[in-house]
């Protein structure tokens, strides 16, 4: 079981916010929209994705636990 | 050029799944949990999978839903793929088939509702339905039965966009997964037409006849749309495993010599016709040339077409079918879209043009809350690939077909709605 970032993308406004507290695993597209790692995330960084998460103005990060199978149907 | 003569048709395939006949023999009843968990078994023995373009394996999913309380199904006819027709051929002429696999799944996963889509645009489908819905009435005992006419828009078929469709919303792809939380809330089985028509007949015939066609890996028949620079264009069922060049054979053998197949649809790739002519219709022979079999959907072009000039128009076409939901689609497909016309208008531009979309397409790929940004990004880099040759002819400000009628048809835009 690991920690993944995830992103959803139709509430996501390109704020940017979370790209710089948390540049190690997120940067911005051209078009200010966060392009998430999918590597996990490591205990070293777990207080600034919890921090990012927390302060995103639309609510649209969370953290997933994930198993190293997919989910059915998982949205990117 | 020997490789690309044309061949006498084949042999036509005995239909299954648009033969009238195979609606004849009944249903089994399915009231006990034995007889449910033998029809599944089949199906998973069957090697079923999606026929909308997805391929997922179909007993995984029905068992998925099944697990859920009062499920729903949705029988999905949408195809929202514009120059894609088999779901509506299926619907118009075997409806009751439709029916019969959309009724079976939901006794096997236990549902009591069972809604079947088509287009909106699909009036012939509409009214198949409609009168078949009619004609069963006191048939399909505990199932109440539905029919819809969804919004005509190229995502409005994606799963997650009927289901909010359905729930009273827009047309447009959601987050949530529908096996989980669907149509109310309820878990959702969403099946294309042609999955669910196959599991009809799976369901009267056994998993063994249905694999007395097809190969081990991708067993039975498929309804395919093919199109472009063949004698008699349409729809017809083949054998899955039949070579690419007995497949147009059947539609009365090319008119032109093709330089490239675009396979699968809007969402699929480019491939020259020389790698692919003689390999078998299976999406593990399709796979080294970076394709599958999608919404399988042929598209034969022609020498004296333009490859990229036709890709310019599609992709122009699925950015403005966006549904303006992920900043990345949004925003990166018309990006695209510019880039790529440039490219293909042959202007000075050119050489940025490339340069552009080097840049454009991994920020785009795999983003976004449906697969468009990603189908849109594998089309325009199959077409790099395959049409790389004219790429550099382009660059230096020559067109080979500014003139020419085109090959890939694109609807009118801007006149659909979303609900």
């Amino acid at each position: 079981m690991s920690r993944h970032i995830r992103v959803n993308p139709i509430l996501c406004d390109g704020f940017g916010q979370c790209a710089e507290l948390l540049p190690e695993l997120i940067e911005l597209d051209e078009w200010g929209y966060p392009i998430v790692s999918e590597a996990p995330v490591p205990a070293s960084l777990e207080a600034e994705a919890r921090q990012a998460i927390a302060l995103c103005p639309r609510l649209a990060l969370t953290l997933e636990r994930r198993r190293a199978a997919q989910p059915l149907g998982a949205a990117r | 050029m020997s490789a690309l003569t044309v061949r006498e048709p084949q042999l036509a395939l005995e239909p299954r799944l648009l033969s009238r006949t195979s609606c004849a023999a009944p249903l089994p009843a399915l009231s006990r949990a034995r007889e449910r968990e033998h029809l599944l078994a089949e199906i998973e023995a069957s090697g079923l999978t999606g026929r909308g373009g997805g391929g997922f394996p179909t007993a995984t999913k029905l068992r998925a839903v099944a697990l859920g309380r009062s499920p729903i199904v949705v029988a999905n006819g949408t195809e929202g793929e514009p120059a894609s027709s088999k779901d509506k051929v299926l619907i118009a002429a075997n409806p009751h088939l439709v029916i019969d696999g959309a009724v079976t799944a939901a006794r096997l996963v236990g549902a009591t509702d069972v809604v079947i889509a088509a287009g909106r645009a699909d009036g012939r489908g509409i009214a198949a339905l409609e009168h078949a819905v009619a004609e069963r009435r006191g048939f399909d005992q505990g199932i109440a039965l539905g029919v819809v006419a969804a919004p005509d828009r190229f995502v409005a078929g994606e799963e997650k966009a009927l289901v909010n469709w359905l729930n009273g919303g827009q047309a447009k792809p959601t987050v949530d997964r529908p096996f989980e939380r669907g149509v109310r809330g309820r878990p959702t089985l969403v099946q294309n037409v042609e999955t669910l028509a196959n599991l009809a007949l799976i369901a009267r015939h056994g998993a063994d006849w249905f694999r007395e066609l097809g190969t081990p890996q991708e067993p039975g028949s498929a309804l395919v749309t093919v199109r472009g620079a063949v004698r008699a264009p349409g729809v017809a069922e083949i054998e899955l495993g039949t070579t690419l060049r007995d497949v147009l054979a059947g539609f009365g053998g090319l008119t032109a010599i093709p330089q490239a197949f675009l396979l699968g649809g809007y969402f699929g790739t480019w491939v020259s016709a020389r790698d692919a002519l003689d390999l078998p219709f299976t999406n593990e022979s399709l796979r080294p040339l970076g394709a599958s079999l999608g919404a399988r959907l042929v598209i034969a072009l022609p020498q004296d077409a333009c490859g990229l000039a036709e890709t310019a128009r599609v992709v122009r076409y699925l950015g403005r079918e966006s549904a303006g939901q992920c900043g990345s689609c949004y925003f990166g497909l018309p990006a695209i879209a510019t880039a790529f016309e440039m490219l293909a208008g042959g202007t000075a531009d050119a050489p940025q043009a490339l340069e552009r979309l080097s840049r454009l397409v991994p920020q785009v790929e795999g983003r976004g809350a449906c697969s468009l940004p990603t189908g849109a990004t594998r089309l325009v880099t199959s077409a790099l690939r395959v049409f790389a040759h004219e790429v550099d002819g382009h660059r230096a400000g020559r067109c080979c077909a500014p003139r020419r009628p085109a090959v890939l048809p694109v609807p009118d835009l801007h006149e659909h709605e979303w609900s």
